[in-house]
């Protein structure tokens, strides 16, 4: 169940992608968050996420859960963008058969959940085949 | 810190409980378990359970199990880490005892799963993964599990044949395993012909939804040895990891870290090898898991827990058996009971009381209990004293 706040609290990452990137060390982490893994830094400045990456792994949801079920099948990758972030997305508009770890992708902004518990509509990012 | 031995093991039929309440389950393993160690009182109760608040709205675990016990006020706690509840709670109640702080203890775990229908339950056990940035996307669990395979099928050419030849296995384990929810055998061609849930995983590559429940008894070594037990099992080692619970914020999606960092602080404590173990008992909730933790405890190389798995070397009988009780996959998975559950059929196994799948010259086994897609591992070995 995705209340109101839940969803508002989220929209800086779901509609403009922004990360935190380290002052200390670089590292970027998506969602951003207080305490860098790497270097134990506090201080962040916001940068936007990479547009294009590739498929690291994927599968394909012939059981999808609630919020989805009118969807499936449909793929679900770990994408590994260029900035050397990497997000869980759906990867939308391929050939399901054709789809493969190594593949090009990038970013769009989507309907990811066509309706959540609440009646709110959820978007955020997909991935699309590149090139 | 003193030496800790398991002196009792409780445990029910696994499977559709229907009849039986969360407590009422929980209560028969936690009874069978302090008559089968002949105490007459605990000190202490610890349970696991990943979500007695989602399965049947009840949370506020331990004093409402402890007081079934009729012992008392015991202080009873309730141990979550999703699917390694179990586990951890073990290793909670191990560090009771080993401290001083408590001379006879229960650890237990239990799940109550079916009284809530196939979406409910399967949203439930999604809560164990990153509720914002895996599940808000459309991912499930299985999916999770099937990305890592597609990974190390792509990384080390693991093949489907090799994956459904741990569900064959397990499945012929736990039809000899009367508490098993699952007892027939299955063939490599009835899972690779079963209904695709997220590729490349097919139904029979996952565990099932299950109720049930497990219960051991820990005491202080002096005390087992005092106690005149027909068997004493000592606590080799108890050791505890964590990774990133989000499976995208790990560097290698096709490896397991926290079983790896879990088994070296285990082997240490206990001044063994992998080489040195009689049998493991794992948490295979995927056929893709048990490739992935036997690669992870160091039993095979990285990269060859597939052809290990189909060359029989994890069978009965083979050089290093995996899950003689059938597995999570065989057995069922009632996830906060697993962890104990594993702890059971080893004490059965190392009394030589495990019938058909009786393990021969058992003497020193692990137990690997994991959370989510691996984001906590807890790693226990035991050995007869
Ligand atoms: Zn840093």
């Amino acid at each position: 169940m995705i209340g109101s706040a839940r969803y508002w609290r989220e929209i800086p990452q779901r509609y403009r992608y922004e990360a935190g990137k380290c002052t200390g060390c670089d590292k970027i982490f998506f969602p951003p968050r207080n305490v860098c893994s790497k270097c134990r830094g506090q201080e962040f400045e916001t940068v936007t996420l990479a547009k294009n990456g590739e498929v690291e792994a994927f599968t394909i949801i012939r059981v999808a859960p609630s919020g989805f079920q009118d969807e499936s099948p449909y793929a679900v990758g770990v994408i590994r963008l260029e900035d050397g972030v990497k997000v869980t997305a759906q990867i939308t508009d391929c050939d399901l058969e054709k789809l493969a770890i190594g593949d090009q992708v990038s970013r769009e902004f989507r309907l990811v959940q066509q309706d959540g518990e609440s009646g709110i509509l959820c978007y955020g990012y997909k991935f699309v085949p590149r090139g | 810190m003193r030496e800790v031995a398991v002196i009792g093991v409780g445990m029910n039929r696994w499977g559709e409980l229907w009849k039986k309440s969360h407590r009422q389950i929980w209560t028969e393993a936690a009874i069978e378990a302090i008559e089968d160690a002949g105490v007459d009182h605990v000190d202490a109760m610890y349970v696991g359970c990943m979500s007695g608040g989602l399965f049947v709205g009840q949370e506020h675990l331990g004093p409402l199990l402890a007081e079934q016990l009729g012992m008392g006020p015991i202080p009873g706690t309730r141990v979550e880490s999703a699917c390694a509840s179990g586990g951890l709670a073990f290793r909670q109640a191990y560090l009771a005892v080993a401290s001083g702080e408590h001379d006879i203890v229960i650890a237990s775990g239990v799940e109550k799963m079916t009284d809530v229908d196939g979406g409910a339950a399967t949203y439930a056990l999604s809560t164990a993964a990153d509720q914002e940035y895996e599940c808000y996307q459309g991912i499930t669990f299985p999916g999770l599990y099937a990305m890592m395979a597609s990974v190390h099928m792509a990384k080390y050419g693991t093949t489907r044949k090799q994956l459904a030849d741990v569900a064959v296995k397990n499945h012929y384990n736990g039809a000899r395993n009367p508490l098993a929810q699952f007892q027939g055998e299955i063939t490599a061609d009835q899972v690779m012909s079963s209904v695709l849930v997220a590729d490349p995983l097919r139904i029979l590559d996952c565990s099932p939804i299950t109720d049930g429940a497990a219960a051991v008894i820990l005491v202080p070594l002096d005390y087992a040895k005092k106690m005149n037990a027909d068997m004493v099992v000592r606590v080799a080692a108890s050791a505890h990891a964590t990774d990133a619970i989000a499976l995208h914020d790990r560097e290698d999606l096709a490896w397991l870290a926290s079983t790896q960092v879990a088994a070296e602080k285990a082997y240490k404590q206990a001044g063994i090898t992998s080489k040195d173990l009689s049998f493991c008992e794992v948490h295979d909730c995927f056929t893709i898991a048990e490739v992935m933790v036997s690669e992870a405890l160091g039993l095979f190389d990285r990269g060859s827990g597939g052809p290990a798995a189909s060359s029989g070397a994890t069978a009965l009988g083979g050089e290093i058996p995996i899950n003689p009780s059938g597995g999570l996959k065989s057995k069922g998975h009632p996830v906060g009971a697993t962890g104990v559950a594993q702890i059971r059929e080893v004490m059965m196994q190392l009394r030589g009381k495990a019938g058909d799948r009786q393990v021969k010259n058992a003497h020193r086994a692990l137990t690997q209990n994991m959370g989510g897609t691996g984001a906590s591992t807890v790693v226990h070995i035991f050995e007869r004293a």
